[in-house]
Protein backbone atom coordinates (compact mmCIF):
# COMPACT_ATOMS: atom_id res chain seq x y z
CA UNK A 1 0.00 0.00 0.00
CA UNK A 2 2.83 2.10 0.31
CA UNK A 3 4.78 3.49 -2.73
CA UNK A 4 7.30 0.98 -1.99
CA UNK A 5 5.74 -2.26 -2.89
CA UNK A 6 5.38 -0.57 -6.33
CA UNK A 7 9.40 -1.50 -6.85
CA UNK A 8 7.31 -4.92 -7.20
CA UNK A 9 5.04 -3.78 -9.78
CA UNK A 10 6.79 -4.51 -13.03
CA UNK A 11 8.44 -8.43 -12.52
CA UNK A 12 6.57 -11.38 -13.23
CA UNK A 13 3.68 -10.40 -15.78
CA UNK A 14 4.39 -12.18 -18.88
CA UNK A 15 2.33 -11.14 -21.71
CA UNK A 16 -0.19 -13.48 -23.77
CA UNK A 17 -2.51 -12.56 -25.96
CA UNK A 18 -6.27 -12.66 -25.78
CA UNK A 19 -7.50 -15.85 -27.55
CA UNK A 20 -11.26 -17.17 -27.83
CA UNK A 21 -10.71 -19.88 -25.06
CA UNK A 22 -9.33 -17.33 -22.59
CA UNK A 23 -12.40 -15.15 -22.95
CA UNK A 24 -14.11 -18.45 -22.68
CA UNK A 25 -12.62 -18.87 -19.66
CA UNK A 26 -13.28 -15.79 -18.22
CA UNK A 27 -16.59 -15.73 -18.88
CA UNK A 28 -17.06 -19.44 -17.26
CA UNK A 29 -15.27 -17.68 -14.30
CA UNK A 30 -17.78 -14.88 -14.53
CA UNK A 31 -20.99 -16.96 -14.36
CA UNK A 32 -19.53 -19.55 -11.27
CA UNK A 33 -18.51 -16.16 -8.86
CA UNK A 34 -22.01 -15.02 -9.24
CA UNK A 35 -24.42 -15.56 -6.26
CA UNK A 36 -27.64 -14.72 -8.79
CA UNK A 37 -26.20 -17.88 -11.08
CA UNK A 38 -26.32 -20.03 -8.61
CA UNK A 39 -29.59 -19.14 -7.65
CA UNK A 40 -31.33 -18.26 -10.74
CA UNK A 41 -29.70 -21.73 -11.94
CA UNK A 42 -30.94 -23.15 -9.03
CA UNK A 43 -34.34 -21.91 -9.32
CA UNK A 44 -34.85 -23.16 -12.41
CA UNK A 45 -33.78 -26.48 -11.77
CA UNK A 46 -36.34 -26.70 -9.06
CA UNK A 47 -38.91 -25.56 -10.40
CA UNK A 48 -38.52 -28.37 -13.22
CA UNK A 49 -38.58 -31.35 -11.05
CA UNK A 50 -41.06 -29.57 -9.13
CA UNK A 51 -43.77 -29.13 -11.33
CA UNK A 52 -42.96 -32.23 -13.11
CA UNK A 53 -42.92 -34.42 -9.62
CA UNK A 54 -46.45 -32.90 -8.51
CA UNK A 55 -48.04 -33.18 -11.85
CA UNK A 56 -47.30 -36.97 -12.24
CA UNK A 57 -48.20 -37.70 -8.08
CA UNK A 58 -51.29 -35.39 -9.00
CA UNK A 59 -52.18 -37.39 -12.21
CA UNK A 60 -56.13 -39.17 -12.62
CA UNK A 61 -57.40 -40.61 -15.45
CA UNK A 62 -60.41 -39.74 -14.96
CA UNK A 63 -60.16 -35.95 -14.27
CA UNK A 64 -61.29 -33.34 -16.71
CA UNK A 65 -58.99 -31.19 -18.51
CA UNK A 66 -59.98 -28.19 -16.58
CA UNK A 67 -58.85 -29.89 -13.06
CA UNK A 68 -55.82 -30.76 -14.65
CA UNK A 69 -52.61 -29.46 -13.42
CA UNK A 70 -51.29 -26.52 -15.75
CA UNK A 71 -49.39 -26.60 -18.78
CA UNK A 72 -48.93 -29.33 -21.59
CA UNK A 73 -49.52 -31.98 -18.95
CA UNK A 74 -52.92 -30.77 -18.81
CA UNK A 75 -56.01 -32.66 -20.31
CA UNK A 76 -56.86 -36.69 -21.06
CA UNK A 77 -54.21 -37.03 -23.91
CA UNK A 78 -51.30 -36.67 -21.18
CA UNK A 79 -48.64 -39.07 -21.51
CA UNK A 80 -45.64 -39.56 -18.82
CA UNK A 81 -43.26 -37.85 -20.65
CA UNK A 82 -45.19 -34.38 -21.05
CA UNK A 83 -46.53 -34.40 -17.51
CA UNK A 84 -42.74 -34.79 -15.99
CA UNK A 85 -41.70 -32.11 -18.18
CA UNK A 86 -45.12 -29.34 -16.76
CA UNK A 87 -42.24 -27.27 -15.44
CA UNK A 88 -40.48 -26.34 -18.95
CA UNK A 89 -42.41 -23.28 -19.03
CA UNK A 90 -41.30 -22.57 -15.83
CA UNK A 91 -38.23 -23.20 -16.18
CA UNK A 92 -37.39 -21.59 -19.50
CA UNK A 93 -38.26 -18.33 -18.02
CA UNK A 94 -35.91 -18.83 -14.92
CA UNK A 95 -32.67 -20.30 -17.54
CA UNK A 96 -34.04 -17.44 -20.04
CA UNK A 97 -33.54 -14.76 -16.89
CA UNK A 98 -30.30 -16.11 -16.18
CA UNK A 99 -29.08 -15.48 -19.62
CA UNK A 100 -30.33 -11.78 -19.40
CA UNK A 101 -28.68 -11.41 -16.33
CA UNK A 102 -25.50 -12.89 -17.83
CA UNK A 103 -25.31 -9.90 -20.21
CA UNK A 104 -27.62 -7.40 -19.67
CA UNK A 105 -26.84 -7.64 -16.23
CA UNK A 106 -23.11 -6.51 -17.41
CA UNK A 107 -24.46 -3.36 -19.11
CA UNK A 108 -26.63 -2.41 -15.97
CA UNK A 109 -24.07 -2.15 -13.49
CA UNK A 110 -21.35 -0.93 -15.63
CA UNK A 111 -19.10 -4.27 -15.89
CA UNK A 112 -19.60 -4.18 -19.82
CA UNK A 113 -16.87 -1.48 -19.59
CA UNK A 114 -14.17 -3.56 -17.92
CA UNK A 115 -15.14 -6.81 -20.29
CA UNK A 116 -14.84 -4.55 -23.40
CA UNK A 117 -11.53 -3.02 -21.90
CA UNK A 118 -10.20 -6.34 -21.57
CA UNK A 119 -11.54 -7.62 -25.25
CA UNK A 120 -12.28 -5.06 -27.26
CA UNK A 121 -12.91 -7.50 -30.40
CA UNK A 122 -16.01 -7.51 -28.38
CA UNK A 123 -17.49 -10.49 -30.42
CA UNK A 124 -15.71 -13.34 -28.26
CA UNK A 125 -17.35 -11.93 -25.50
CA UNK A 126 -20.59 -12.86 -26.79
CA UNK A 127 -19.80 -16.10 -28.43
CA UNK A 128 -18.81 -17.05 -25.00
CA UNK A 129 -21.18 -15.92 -22.58
CA UNK A 130 -23.33 -18.20 -24.78
CA UNK A 131 -21.55 -21.08 -25.10
CA UNK A 132 -21.05 -20.79 -21.40
CA UNK A 133 -24.67 -20.86 -20.21
CA UNK A 134 -25.95 -22.92 -23.37
CA UNK A 135 -23.68 -25.67 -22.26
CA UNK A 136 -24.40 -25.12 -18.55
CA UNK A 137 -27.86 -24.59 -19.14
CA UNK A 138 -27.91 -27.62 -21.69
CA UNK A 139 -26.63 -30.22 -18.96
CA UNK A 140 -28.04 -29.10 -15.82
CA UNK A 141 -31.92 -29.44 -17.00
CA UNK A 142 -31.05 -32.01 -19.11
CA UNK A 143 -30.13 -33.78 -15.72
CA UNK A 144 -33.38 -32.27 -13.92
CA UNK A 145 -35.51 -33.03 -16.45
CA UNK A 146 -34.64 -37.10 -15.84
CA UNK A 147 -34.84 -36.33 -11.97
CA UNK A 148 -38.33 -34.91 -13.25
CA UNK A 149 -39.22 -37.97 -15.09
CA UNK A 150 -37.70 -40.45 -12.49
CA UNK A 151 -39.73 -38.58 -9.76
CA UNK A 152 -42.67 -39.05 -11.90
CA UNK A 153 -42.45 -42.33 -12.52
CA UNK A 154 -42.94 -42.82 -8.56
CA UNK A 155 -46.20 -41.09 -8.87
CA UNK A 156 -47.26 -42.82 -11.69
CA UNK A 157 -46.34 -46.11 -10.58
CA UNK A 158 -49.54 -48.39 -11.54
CA UNK A 159 -51.14 -46.12 -14.31
CA UNK A 160 -51.52 -47.23 -17.54
CA UNK A 161 -50.02 -43.97 -19.00
CA UNK A 162 -46.74 -45.21 -17.06
CA UNK A 163 -43.21 -44.83 -19.20
CA UNK A 164 -40.06 -46.09 -18.55
CA UNK A 165 -36.17 -44.28 -19.65
CA UNK A 166 -36.07 -47.14 -22.34
CA UNK A 167 -39.38 -46.61 -23.86
CA UNK A 168 -39.59 -45.17 -27.25
CA UNK A 169 -38.66 -41.90 -27.54
CA UNK A 170 -38.61 -40.59 -23.77
CA UNK A 171 -34.79 -40.22 -23.57
CA UNK A 172 -35.35 -37.78 -26.86
CA UNK A 173 -37.73 -36.05 -25.37
CA UNK A 174 -35.97 -35.47 -22.36
CA UNK A 175 -32.80 -34.53 -24.13
CA UNK A 176 -35.02 -32.12 -25.93
CA UNK A 177 -36.26 -30.56 -23.11
CA UNK A 178 -32.53 -29.73 -22.11
CA UNK A 179 -31.68 -29.07 -25.55
CA UNK A 180 -34.78 -26.32 -25.96
CA UNK A 181 -33.63 -25.01 -21.89
CA UNK A 182 -30.06 -24.46 -23.20
CA UNK A 183 -30.80 -22.61 -26.27
CA UNK A 184 -33.43 -20.23 -24.21
CA UNK A 185 -30.92 -19.29 -22.22
CA UNK A 186 -28.43 -18.40 -25.24
CA UNK A 187 -31.78 -16.70 -26.57
CA UNK A 188 -31.80 -14.80 -22.76
CA UNK A 189 -27.88 -13.69 -23.45
CA UNK A 190 -28.93 -12.56 -27.40
CA UNK A 191 -32.06 -10.35 -26.20
CA UNK A 192 -29.84 -8.83 -23.29
CA UNK A 193 -27.03 -7.19 -25.10
CA UNK A 194 -29.49 -6.82 -27.72
CA UNK A 195 -31.29 -4.35 -25.34
CA UNK A 196 -29.15 -3.99 -23.18
CA UNK A 197 -31.23 -3.54 -20.14
CA UNK A 198 -32.36 -6.43 -17.82
CA UNK A 199 -35.87 -5.63 -17.30
CA UNK A 200 -36.16 -4.66 -20.80
CA UNK A 201 -34.90 -7.97 -21.90
CA UNK A 202 -36.72 -10.23 -19.28
CA UNK A 203 -40.02 -8.53 -20.54
CA UNK A 204 -39.20 -9.42 -23.92
CA UNK A 205 -38.07 -13.10 -22.73
CA UNK A 206 -41.62 -13.26 -21.35
CA UNK A 207 -43.38 -11.32 -24.20
CA UNK A 208 -41.84 -13.68 -26.66
CA UNK A 209 -41.84 -17.30 -25.01
CA UNK A 210 -45.21 -16.51 -22.94
CA UNK A 211 -47.37 -14.16 -24.60
CA UNK A 212 -47.14 -14.04 -28.58
CA UNK A 213 -48.55 -17.31 -29.23
CA UNK A 214 -51.47 -15.90 -27.29
CA UNK A 215 -51.74 -12.72 -29.03
CA UNK A 216 -51.28 -14.57 -32.41
CA UNK A 217 -54.73 -15.82 -31.83
CA UNK A 218 -56.19 -12.86 -32.95
CA UNK A 219 -54.68 -13.14 -36.44
CA UNK A 220 -57.45 -14.77 -38.94
CA UNK A 221 -57.40 -18.39 -38.21
CA UNK A 222 -55.37 -19.31 -41.18
CA UNK A 223 -52.46 -16.94 -40.54
CA UNK A 224 -52.36 -18.35 -37.01
CA UNK A 225 -52.89 -21.97 -38.07
CA UNK A 226 -49.85 -21.46 -40.61
CA UNK A 227 -47.77 -19.20 -38.05
CA UNK A 228 -48.46 -21.13 -34.76
CA UNK A 229 -45.79 -23.72 -35.17
CA UNK A 230 -43.10 -21.19 -35.63
CA UNK A 231 -43.71 -19.24 -32.96
CA UNK A 232 -39.75 -19.35 -30.41
CA UNK A 233 -42.13 -21.11 -27.82
CA UNK A 234 -44.16 -23.42 -30.00
CA UNK A 235 -41.31 -24.62 -32.21
CA UNK A 236 -39.35 -25.35 -28.75
CA UNK A 237 -42.64 -27.29 -27.55
CA UNK A 238 -42.36 -29.93 -30.14
CA UNK A 239 -38.62 -30.47 -29.56
CA UNK A 240 -39.66 -31.97 -26.34
CA UNK A 241 -42.84 -33.82 -27.33
CA UNK A 242 -43.46 -37.32 -26.71
CA UNK A 243 -46.25 -37.52 -29.78
CA UNK A 244 -46.04 -35.30 -32.35
CA UNK A 245 -49.41 -33.39 -32.97
CA UNK A 246 -50.52 -32.80 -36.10
CA UNK A 247 -50.69 -28.88 -35.71
CA UNK A 248 -46.87 -29.11 -34.65
CA UNK A 249 -43.49 -29.29 -36.40
CA UNK A 250 -41.34 -32.62 -36.12
CA UNK A 251 -38.82 -32.23 -33.15
CA UNK A 252 -35.99 -31.73 -35.22
CA UNK A 253 -37.76 -29.09 -37.34
CA UNK A 254 -39.19 -27.76 -33.85
CA UNK A 255 -35.36 -27.40 -32.98
CA UNK A 256 -34.27 -26.04 -36.16
CA UNK A 257 -36.78 -23.01 -36.32
CA UNK A 258 -35.87 -22.32 -32.57
CA UNK A 259 -32.27 -22.45 -32.90
CA UNK A 260 -33.15 -20.32 -36.12
CA UNK A 261 -34.66 -17.89 -34.05
CA UNK A 262 -32.21 -17.75 -31.32
CA UNK A 263 -29.70 -17.37 -34.10
CA UNK A 264 -31.26 -14.38 -35.74
CA UNK A 265 -31.37 -12.79 -32.37
CA UNK A 266 -27.80 -13.44 -31.68
CA UNK A 267 -26.77 -11.77 -34.95
CA UNK A 268 -28.99 -8.90 -34.21
CA UNK A 269 -27.12 -8.73 -30.91
CA UNK A 270 -23.72 -9.45 -32.66
CA UNK A 271 -24.68 -6.18 -34.71
CA UNK A 272 -24.87 -4.33 -32.02
CA UNK A 273 -22.20 -5.08 -30.15
CA UNK A 274 -19.69 -4.22 -32.81
CA UNK A 275 -21.36 -1.18 -33.97
CA UNK A 276 -22.61 0.84 -31.16
CA UNK A 277 -20.83 2.39 -28.06
CA UNK A 278 -20.51 0.87 -25.17
CA UNK B 1 2.35 6.94 -25.44
CA UNK B 2 -0.73 8.01 -26.40
CA UNK B 3 -1.62 10.21 -29.67
CA UNK B 4 -5.18 11.62 -30.04
CA UNK B 5 -5.19 13.51 -33.83
CA UNK B 6 -8.45 15.49 -34.35
CA UNK B 7 -10.26 13.45 -32.11
CA UNK B 8 -14.05 14.31 -32.72
CA UNK B 9 -17.33 12.62 -31.03
CA UNK B 10 -20.89 14.05 -32.29
CA UNK B 11 -24.33 12.84 -30.84
CA UNK B 12 -26.53 14.03 -33.10
CA UNK B 13 -26.06 17.55 -33.23
CA UNK B 14 -23.89 18.07 -29.79
CA UNK B 15 -19.91 18.27 -29.93
CA UNK B 16 -19.20 16.78 -26.94
CA UNK B 17 -15.27 16.34 -28.70
CA UNK B 18 -13.99 18.92 -30.92
CA UNK B 19 -11.12 18.15 -32.83
CA UNK B 20 -8.88 17.48 -29.80
CA UNK B 21 -5.30 16.67 -30.65
CA UNK B 22 -2.91 15.87 -27.72
CA UNK B 23 0.02 13.78 -26.76
CA UNK B 24 0.11 11.79 -23.54
CA UNK B 25 4.57 11.01 -23.60
CA UNK B 26 6.20 8.35 -21.50
CA UNK B 27 8.22 9.08 -17.99
CA UNK B 28 5.31 12.09 -17.42
CA UNK B 29 1.89 12.30 -15.36
CA UNK B 30 -0.04 14.15 -17.64
CA UNK B 31 -3.27 16.07 -16.14
CA UNK B 32 -6.05 16.02 -18.40
CA UNK B 33 -8.49 18.73 -17.46
CA UNK B 34 -11.83 19.91 -17.74
CA UNK B 35 -14.97 21.28 -15.84
CA UNK B 36 -17.83 19.08 -15.78
CA UNK B 37 -19.57 17.91 -19.23
CA UNK B 38 -15.85 18.95 -20.66
CA UNK B 39 -15.48 15.20 -22.88
CA UNK B 40 -12.76 14.13 -20.84
CA UNK B 41 -14.63 10.69 -19.78
CA UNK B 42 -15.45 10.41 -23.65
CA UNK B 43 -12.44 11.37 -24.87
CA UNK B 44 -11.10 8.45 -22.38
CA UNK B 45 -13.53 5.75 -23.46
CA UNK B 46 -12.62 6.71 -27.49
CA UNK B 47 -8.74 5.92 -26.39
CA UNK B 48 -9.77 2.38 -25.28
CA UNK B 49 -11.79 1.59 -27.95
CA UNK B 50 -15.29 2.02 -25.78
CA UNK B 51 -16.80 4.56 -27.77
CA UNK B 52 -16.04 5.41 -31.53
CA UNK B 53 -15.00 8.40 -32.76
CA UNK B 54 -17.43 10.21 -35.14
CA UNK B 55 -13.68 11.58 -36.51
CA UNK B 56 -9.98 11.55 -36.24
CA UNK B 57 -8.20 9.08 -34.22
CA UNK B 58 -6.64 8.30 -31.41
CA UNK B 59 -3.12 5.46 -30.80
CA UNK B 60 -2.10 4.27 -28.50
CA UNK B 61 1.67 2.91 -28.42
CA UNK B 62 1.12 3.48 -32.48
CA UNK B 63 -1.89 1.38 -32.91
CA UNK B 64 -5.32 1.68 -32.06
CA UNK B 65 -6.84 -0.08 -29.11
CA UNK B 66 -8.87 -2.72 -30.64
CA UNK B 67 -5.75 -3.60 -32.61
CA UNK B 68 -3.80 -4.45 -29.83
CA UNK B 69 -3.66 -8.35 -28.90
CA UNK B 70 -3.38 -8.04 -25.27
CA UNK B 71 -4.35 -4.64 -24.79
CA UNK B 72 -4.46 -4.53 -20.65
CA UNK B 73 -0.43 -4.96 -20.89
CA UNK B 74 -0.49 -1.53 -23.40
CA UNK B 75 -2.72 0.25 -21.37
CA UNK B 76 -4.43 0.17 -17.85
CA UNK B 77 -7.48 2.32 -17.41
CA UNK B 78 -9.12 3.01 -14.44
CA UNK B 79 -12.78 3.65 -15.37
CA UNK B 80 -15.35 6.05 -14.46
CA UNK B 81 -16.53 4.55 -10.87
CA UNK B 82 -18.99 1.45 -11.28
CA UNK B 83 -17.64 -0.32 -13.70
CA UNK B 84 -17.68 -3.54 -12.04
CA UNK B 85 -19.89 -6.24 -10.90
CA UNK B 86 -21.13 -5.22 -7.38
CA UNK B 87 -22.41 -9.09 -6.92
CA UNK B 88 -18.56 -9.67 -7.28
CA UNK B 89 -15.84 -10.38 -5.08
CA UNK B 90 -12.65 -7.85 -5.83
CA UNK B 91 -10.52 -11.20 -6.18
CA UNK B 92 -12.91 -12.63 -8.90
CA UNK B 93 -13.54 -9.66 -10.74
CA UNK B 94 -9.94 -9.11 -11.10
CA UNK B 95 -9.76 -12.86 -11.84
CA UNK B 96 -11.75 -12.76 -14.23
CA UNK B 97 -9.93 -9.69 -15.95
CA UNK B 98 -6.81 -11.80 -15.55
CA UNK B 99 -8.22 -14.91 -17.61
CA UNK B 100 -8.72 -12.87 -20.36
CA UNK B 101 -4.96 -12.59 -20.81
CA UNK B 102 -3.85 -15.54 -19.23
CA UNK B 103 -2.49 -13.08 -16.19
CA UNK B 104 -1.42 -15.30 -13.18
CA UNK B 105 -3.32 -15.77 -10.04
CA UNK B 106 -0.03 -14.32 -8.58
CA UNK B 107 -0.11 -11.17 -10.46
CA UNK B 108 -3.64 -10.50 -9.27
CA UNK B 109 -2.41 -11.05 -5.52
CA UNK B 110 -0.20 -8.55 -6.27
CA UNK B 111 -2.33 -5.97 -7.32
CA UNK B 112 -4.75 -6.96 -4.46
CA UNK B 113 -1.77 -5.86 -1.87
CA UNK B 114 -0.29 -2.88 -4.07
CA UNK B 115 -3.83 -1.59 -4.08
CA UNK B 116 -4.05 -2.33 0.09
CA UNK B 117 -7.09 -4.38 -0.51
CA UNK B 118 -6.32 -7.28 1.52
CA UNK B 119 -8.16 -7.36 3.72
CA UNK B 120 -11.32 -7.34 1.31
CA UNK B 121 -10.27 -8.78 -1.64
CA UNK B 122 -12.79 -11.76 -0.92
CA UNK B 123 -15.69 -9.12 -0.24
CA UNK B 124 -18.13 -8.43 -2.86
CA UNK B 125 -17.37 -5.00 -4.43
CA UNK B 126 -21.34 -3.90 -3.72
CA UNK B 127 -20.13 -3.38 -0.38
CA UNK B 128 -17.19 -1.44 -0.68
CA UNK B 129 -16.82 2.46 0.12
CA UNK B 130 -16.06 4.65 -2.88
CA UNK B 131 -12.47 4.74 -2.01
CA UNK B 132 -11.86 0.96 -1.78
CA UNK B 133 -13.98 0.65 -5.06
CA UNK B 134 -11.13 3.35 -6.60
CA UNK B 135 -8.11 1.28 -4.93
CA UNK B 136 -10.45 -1.82 -6.85
CA UNK B 137 -10.14 -0.17 -10.37
CA UNK B 138 -6.82 1.12 -10.21
CA UNK B 139 -5.25 -2.47 -8.99
CA UNK B 140 -7.52 -3.35 -12.66
CA UNK B 141 -5.39 -0.74 -14.42
CA UNK B 142 -2.35 -2.61 -13.07
CA UNK B 143 -2.83 -6.08 -13.86
CA UNK B 144 -1.51 -6.32 -17.13
CA UNK B 145 1.40 -4.17 -15.50
CA UNK B 146 1.27 -1.33 -18.72
CA UNK B 147 3.28 1.08 -20.10
CA UNK B 148 0.50 3.59 -20.21
CA UNK B 149 -1.53 4.52 -16.85
CA UNK B 150 -5.37 5.98 -17.60
CA UNK B 151 -7.06 7.08 -14.54
CA UNK B 152 -10.19 8.86 -14.59
CA UNK B 153 -10.92 10.97 -11.59
CA UNK B 154 -8.46 8.76 -9.63
CA UNK B 155 -8.86 10.47 -6.37
CA UNK B 156 -12.30 11.10 -6.49
CA UNK B 157 -13.99 9.45 -3.35
CA UNK B 158 -10.25 8.70 -1.36
CA UNK B 159 -9.21 10.23 2.02
CA UNK B 160 -6.40 12.37 2.42
CA UNK B 161 -4.40 9.08 3.22
CA UNK B 162 -5.79 7.92 -0.27
CA UNK B 163 -5.05 10.75 -2.30
CA UNK B 164 -1.61 10.71 -1.13
CA UNK B 165 -1.17 7.06 -2.10
CA UNK B 166 -2.07 7.99 -5.36
CA UNK B 167 -0.10 10.69 -5.76
CA UNK B 168 3.06 8.30 -4.88
CA UNK B 169 1.52 5.31 -7.01
CA UNK B 170 1.29 7.89 -9.98
CA UNK B 171 4.68 9.67 -9.73
CA UNK B 172 6.42 6.16 -9.04
CA UNK B 173 4.87 4.77 -12.19
CA UNK B 174 6.02 7.88 -14.17
CA UNK B 175 9.43 7.38 -12.77
CA UNK B 176 9.61 3.89 -14.21
CA UNK B 177 9.12 4.81 -17.38
CA UNK B 178 5.66 4.61 -18.10
CA UNK B 179 2.76 6.98 -19.48
CA UNK B 180 0.77 8.00 -16.70
CA UNK B 181 -2.89 10.07 -17.79
CA UNK B 182 -5.02 11.38 -15.10
CA UNK B 183 -8.02 13.20 -15.28
CA UNK B 184 -9.72 15.53 -13.05
CA UNK B 185 -11.59 18.65 -12.39
CA UNK B 186 -9.76 19.83 -9.33
CA UNK B 187 -6.70 21.93 -10.97
CA UNK B 188 -5.23 22.12 -7.37
CA UNK B 189 -4.81 18.37 -6.64
CA UNK B 190 -3.38 17.69 -10.29
CA UNK B 191 -0.99 20.52 -10.26
CA UNK B 192 0.52 18.56 -7.48
CA UNK B 193 0.85 15.56 -9.11
CA UNK B 194 1.21 16.28 -13.02
CA UNK B 195 3.94 17.14 -14.94
CA UNK B 196 1.91 18.36 -18.31
CA UNK B 197 -1.48 19.31 -18.44
CA UNK B 198 -4.18 19.00 -21.44
CA UNK B 199 -6.62 20.84 -20.68
CA UNK B 200 -10.45 21.10 -22.46
CA UNK B 201 -13.17 22.85 -22.36
CA UNK B 202 -16.42 22.37 -24.38
CA UNK B 203 -14.49 19.06 -26.37
CA UNK B 204 -11.83 21.28 -27.41
CA UNK B 205 -8.05 21.87 -26.09
CA UNK B 206 -7.84 25.17 -24.45
CA UNK B 207 -4.12 24.71 -23.15
CA UNK B 208 -1.22 22.07 -23.81
CA UNK B 209 0.94 23.21 -21.32
CA UNK B 210 3.46 22.29 -18.63
CA UNK B 211 2.34 22.65 -15.03
CA UNK B 212 5.50 25.22 -14.19
CA UNK B 213 4.15 27.69 -16.98
CA UNK B 214 0.93 27.06 -15.84
CA UNK B 215 1.74 28.29 -12.40
CA UNK B 216 4.22 30.89 -13.77
CA UNK B 217 1.48 32.55 -16.33
CA UNK B 218 -1.09 32.43 -13.32
CA UNK B 219 1.56 33.75 -10.84
CA UNK B 220 1.19 38.00 -12.17
CA UNK B 221 -1.91 39.21 -9.71
CA UNK B 222 0.06 42.32 -8.97
CA UNK B 223 0.92 43.32 -4.58
CA UNK B 224 -1.55 44.78 -2.65
CA UNK B 225 0.01 47.93 -0.71
CA UNK B 226 -1.61 49.75 2.49
CA UNK B 227 -0.11 52.83 3.54
CA UNK B 228 -1.33 56.43 5.18
CA UNK B 229 0.68 58.35 2.87
CA UNK B 230 -1.55 56.53 -0.48
CA UNK B 231 -1.76 59.46 -2.52
CA UNK B 232 1.98 60.49 -2.12
CA UNK B 233 3.10 56.60 -2.66
CA UNK B 234 1.04 56.64 -5.96
CA UNK B 235 3.28 59.16 -7.45
CA UNK B 236 6.26 57.81 -6.47
CA UNK B 237 5.37 54.32 -7.67
CA UNK B 238 4.24 55.59 -11.38
CA UNK B 239 6.09 54.15 -14.26
CA UNK B 240 5.45 53.48 -18.04
CA UNK B 241 4.25 49.73 -17.26
CA UNK B 242 2.90 50.36 -13.95
CA UNK B 243 -0.71 50.15 -12.99
CA UNK B 244 -2.15 51.32 -9.32
CA UNK B 245 -5.83 51.07 -8.55
CA UNK B 246 -7.12 51.69 -5.32
CA UNK B 247 -9.61 50.19 -3.35
CA UNK B 248 -10.17 52.54 -0.41
CA UNK B 249 -8.15 55.47 0.92
CA UNK B 250 -5.25 53.27 2.56
CA UNK B 251 -5.23 50.62 -0.01
CA UNK B 252 -3.02 50.50 -3.48
CA UNK B 253 -3.00 47.89 -5.81
CA UNK B 254 -0.02 47.39 -7.98
CA UNK B 255 0.78 45.15 -10.99
CA UNK B 256 4.17 46.27 -12.90
CA UNK B 257 6.35 46.56 -9.64
CA UNK B 258 7.26 43.61 -7.98
CA UNK B 259 7.02 43.57 -3.52
CA UNK B 260 10.63 44.52 -3.14
CA UNK B 261 10.91 47.13 -5.69
CA UNK B 262 8.00 49.10 -4.35
CA UNK B 263 9.05 48.19 -0.40
CA UNK B 264 12.43 49.99 -1.34
CA UNK B 265 10.89 52.49 -3.20
CA UNK B 266 8.46 53.73 0.21
CA UNK B 267 11.58 52.86 2.77
CA UNK B 268 13.57 55.38 0.52
CA UNK B 269 11.13 57.71 0.97
CA UNK B 270 10.58 57.23 4.25
CA UNK B 271 6.53 55.73 3.05
CA UNK B 272 5.35 53.70 6.22
CA UNK B 273 3.80 50.43 4.81
CA UNK B 274 1.31 48.79 6.77
CA UNK B 275 1.27 46.03 4.79
CA UNK B 276 2.71 44.34 1.19
CA UNK B 277 0.94 41.45 0.05
CA UNK B 278 1.92 39.69 -3.33
CA UNK B 279 -1.71 38.45 -4.68
CA UNK B 280 -1.17 35.39 -6.62
CA UNK B 281 -3.95 33.97 -8.19
CA UNK B 282 -4.50 30.75 -7.53
CA UNK B 283 -4.52 28.16 -9.99
CA UNK B 284 -8.10 27.04 -9.27
CA UNK B 285 -9.04 30.67 -10.33
CA UNK B 286 -6.52 30.59 -13.09
CA UNK B 287 -8.24 27.34 -14.36
CA UNK B 288 -11.93 28.33 -13.62
CA UNK B 289 -11.02 32.06 -16.35
CA UNK B 290 -9.30 29.80 -18.66
CA UNK B 291 -12.14 27.37 -19.14
CA UNK B 292 -14.93 30.28 -18.81
CA UNK B 293 -13.49 32.20 -21.17
CA UNK B 294 -13.56 29.39 -23.75
CA UNK B 295 -17.26 28.60 -22.93
CA UNK B 296 -18.20 32.11 -23.57
CA UNK B 297 -15.99 32.06 -26.60
CA UNK B 298 -17.27 29.00 -27.27
CA UNK B 299 -20.94 29.81 -27.34
CA UNK B 300 -20.22 33.34 -29.76
CA UNK B 301 -18.50 32.13 -32.42
CA UNK B 302 -17.67 28.51 -32.32
CA UNK B 303 -19.37 27.62 -35.71
CA UNK B 304 -17.65 30.45 -37.52
CA UNK B 305 -14.11 29.59 -35.85
CA UNK B 306 -14.44 25.93 -36.59
CA UNK B 307 -15.02 26.73 -40.61
CA UNK B 308 -12.02 28.67 -40.64
CA UNK B 309 -9.88 25.61 -38.98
Amino acid sequence: MTADTLSAAPAHTTVRKVTGRRVLRSEWAKFWSLRSSWITLGVALFLLMLFGAIASATYSPDALPSDGPPGPGAGGDSDAVSLALTGVTFASLAVGVLGVLLSAGEYSTGMIRSTLAAVPRRLPVLWSKSAVIGVIALVCTTIAALAAFQLGALGLDGEKIALSLGDDGVLRSLAGAGAYLGLVAVFGVALGVLIRSSAGAIAALVGILLILPGLASLLPDSWYDTMNPYFPSNAGAAVYALQESSDALSPGAGLAVFAGWVALTLAGAAYRLVRTDA
Amino acid sequence: MIEARELTKRYGDKTVVDHLSFTVKPGEVTGFLGPNGAGKSTTMRMIIGLDSPTAGSVTINGRSYAKHGSPLHEIGTLLEAGSVHPGRTAFNHLMALAYTHGISRRRVDEVIELAGLGSVAGKRVGAFSLGMGQRLGIAAALLGDPAIVMLDEPVNGLDPEGVLWVRNLLSGLADEGRAVMLSSHLMGETALIADHLVIIGRGRLLADTTVDDFVREAGGGGVKVATAEAGKLRSLLAGPDVTISSSSAEELLVSGRNAREIGAIAAEHGVALYELTPQSVSLEEAFMELTHDAVEYHSASADTERKAA
